[in-house]
């Protein structure tokens, strides 16, 4: 008989030796005279046990991990054999940090091979295609507006309202494009889906091109993902040869076809109206709005700009019902969200959960706490531009609007985990120097207001006049805040301001009595 | 093809600048809607930089200013203007690395590498870069040597990738 197992290709299982075990495995195999397949699938997301082994069995997939070479030939003689092997997990799927997630984006990823177009069909994919050609544009926009989803990049504006804006705006060539550029320090999701189910995002932007006549579609990747830009490139030609793209998609009489297009390094491009620009090969410098990009985007003309993790939600909505995924979350904040574990953390990786769940949960029981075993001090959530929050925060659900009330935002879902270690000072440095490495020139706030703020966090640190160049560092947010074109600049104040608020302590000899004066 | 006075099969690869490979790369990829980047792209794929000498051949096939694509190339961070050594190593300086001790590791192989990060080691073996993100976040701190990722990095595996650049 054939033994199958799953040894992952997802980046992040790379990174730690995946392709050395699953060579291992293979020798081992050969030289026990066991006749092995070995699929390379993704991530299941619980990163601190990749590389995770999977074998299928009559009880379901069993896992190995974290799997080193050296535990090939012990691994396979457990599999095979009545013998139980210190790495074994049981069955993954019960795996109680698994178990306890809500998996609808994510439903597939870690489970299929990436680069199978059946296997895709098999578990479930092209339904959410079928029922919106079933449908017709207009319903199918419909069911997106129901079904609550906002957009997942961290904006989270709706999507359905988005597309219906589109599909309603006149023009005879529109696009949808893929906001894949995701450079916010402690996310993931959109890397980890796009290399383990890509097939995913290619069934929803072509269910987005149908329900809002856009005909072409674009990947923005950023270049720091090579496996998802090759994982996509793969899984667009399938889906061509496969009829899911081109002149009819699935014999429906509707054209839609996509290709990938590769980032260059400038974090500012993931803000959508710089994106567009790089697609259009211009300097990725942000645009001013209005026009919206639903009016005028790409070339001008009428554009979805769209995260991944939003575009790949779409065909399960569409599967499934709009009720269906507006039963899971609360008040505005509706269905599930994959939050990215990172940083400092004992158990790091992908859980999607319904909204709701309070930072405290997330970081403590979830999260495990932190992995060098010291005390967590701060946690900064939604990427660079995001909150940096302390534990008397940690009661916070993780939603959209509660986030906001405490002056922070939940972005593209990352929480960062900080030990007792950590320097805030440094961090609200930090967060100005990357604004000021990354701006992209366009206003001014952002341009040189991160410039001042680095040189004015500096001062405070070194004791020179802390009162008042507090009050010159708060009035350099509040500019930025207000006065930017874009999140970059009018983002970044979140982690200045949320770190000299609850972490006063770390910026000089009492310079927090000066501010409060 | 290009003659290389070091043909060997790695990465990234280090070709010598030859005007007529880089003609075909650019009209290969100047029918595409935007084609900018594609080209830069794959300019930089093929001599592991982009030449000054690319800009006006851009501009001319793409009936662009010269000035606009040099605004465009200087504009990414990805794009180099010089040649990079044998080695690439990008050690990631973001906020989740930074959680996970990876300040210590830039200022360890700033060290050992005698050069610090943005710039090529004498020598010319090893570029040493920084970069934002390679969203191995949970697997922090993290790096990628040739467009290979490597995660849960310490001093010993650091060390080690550093000395797989001077095998």
């Amino acid at each position: 008989m054939t033994h199958r197992l799953y040894v992952p290709r997802d980046a992040g299982a790379l990174a730690v030796g995946a392709d050395e075990v699953a060579a291992a495995l293979v020798s081992a195999a050969t030289a026990r005279g066991l006749d092995v397949e070995i699929v390379r699938n993704g991530s299941r997301g619980l990163y601190w046990l990749e590389p995770l082994v999977e074998a299928e069995t009559e009880r379901g997939r069993v896992g190995f991990g974290p799997a080193s070479a050296a535990d090939a030939g012990a691994i396979l003689d457990a599999i095979t054999g009545e013998g139980t092997h210190p790495l074994a997990l049981g069955v993954v799927d019960e795996i109680p940090w698994l178990a306890r997630q809500t998996r609808l984006t994510f439903a597939r990823c870690g489970v299929v091979d990436p680069r199978s177009f059946g296997d895709y069909g098999r578990h479930g994919g092209w339904k959410g295609l079928e029922r919106a050609l079933a449908l017709g544009p207009v319903a199918t926009v419909e069911e997106v507006v129901q079904s609550g989803l906002r957009g997942r990049g961290g904006a989270g504006f709706p999507t359905g309202i988005k597309w219906k804006t589109v599909a309603g705006a006149p023009g005879s060539r529109k696009y949808i494009v893929c906001n894949a550029d995701e450079g916010d320090s402690g996310t993931f999701a959109d890397r980890m889906l796009m290399e383990g189910d890509p097939f995913s995002l290619v069934e929803g932007m072509a269910i987005a091109g149908i329900a809002v006549g856009a005909t072409r579609g674009y990947v923005y990747i950023r270049s720091e993902y090579p496996h998802a830009v090759a994982a996509m490139a793969d899984a667009i030609g399938a889906a061509r040869r496969g009829g899911m793209l081109g002149d009819s998609v699935m014999g429906s009489g509707h054209a839609f076809d996509m290709e990938v297009r590769v980032g260059a390094g400038a974090y500012v491009c993931g803000e959508e109206t710089s994106l567009l620009e790089s697609l259009e090969g211009k300097r990725g410098v942000v645009r001013a709005k209005p026009p919206l990009p639903a009016f005028k985007g790409l070339f001008g003309r009428p554009t979805v700009v769209n995260n991944v993790i939003s575009l790949a939600t779409v065909p399960a909505i569409l599967a499934r019902g709009a009720d269906f995924y507006r039963d899971f979350g609360m008040g505005r904040s509706r269905g599930t969200m994959p939050i990215q574990l990172a940083g400092n953390v004992k158990h790091g990786g992908l859980y999607e959960t319904a909204f709701g769940i309070t930072l405290g949960a997330l970081v403590d029981d979830i999260g495990g706490g932190t992995m060098t075993g010291r005390p967590v001090r701060a946690v900064q959530v939604g990427g660079p531009l995001g909150a940096y929050f302390p534990r008397a925060l940690f009661d916070t659900p993780f939603d959209y609007e509660a986030f906001a009330g405490a002056d922070g935002l939940i972005g593209h879902g990352g929480i960062v985990v900080f030990d007792d270690s950590v320097d805030m000072a440094k961090q609200a440095r930090f967060a100005m120097e990357f604004c000021a490495i990354e701006s992209c020139g366009k206003c001014t706030p952002c341009r040189i207001g991160s410039v001042r703020g680095v040189e004015t966090i500096d001062r405070i640190v070194r004791g020179e006049r802390p009162g008042e160049n507090l009050a010159v560092l708060e009035d350099l947010c509040h500019t930025m805040k207000l006065g930017s074109l874009c999140a970059l600049g009018g983002f970044t104040p979140y982690p200045v301001l949320s770190a000299l608020r609850h972490f006063p302590e770390d910026f000089g000899p009492a310079p927090a009595l000066d501010a409060a004066e | 093809m290009v003659s290389s006075k070091e043909e060997t099969d790695r990465m990234p690869a280090k070709r010598q600048w030859n005007a007529a490979h880089a003609a075909e790369i650019i009209a290969a990829e100047s029918g595409r809607e935007g084609p900018l980047l594609p080209i830069l792209h794959a300019l930089q794929d093929a001599f592991g930089y982009v030449d000054r000498a690319a800009e006006p051949m851009i501009a001319d096939a793409l009936n662009l200013s010269r000035a606009e694509v040099h605004g465009v190339v200087t504009f990414y961070h990805d794009f180099r203007r010089e040649p990079p050594g044998d080695h690439v190593l990008r050690l990631c300086r973001a906020e989740a690395c930074q959680a996970a001790g990876g300040d210590r590791l830039v200022d360890q192989a700033e060290r050992t590498l005698g050069t610090p990060i943005g710039t090529t080691a004498p020598g010319g073996r090893v570029t040493l870069e920084a970069v934002y993100c390679l969203g191995l976040c949970a697997l922090a701190p993290s790096a990628m040597l040739d467009g290979r990722p490597v995660a849960r990095l310490d001093a010993g595996r650091l060390d080690a990738l550093i000395a797989e650049t001077h095998g």
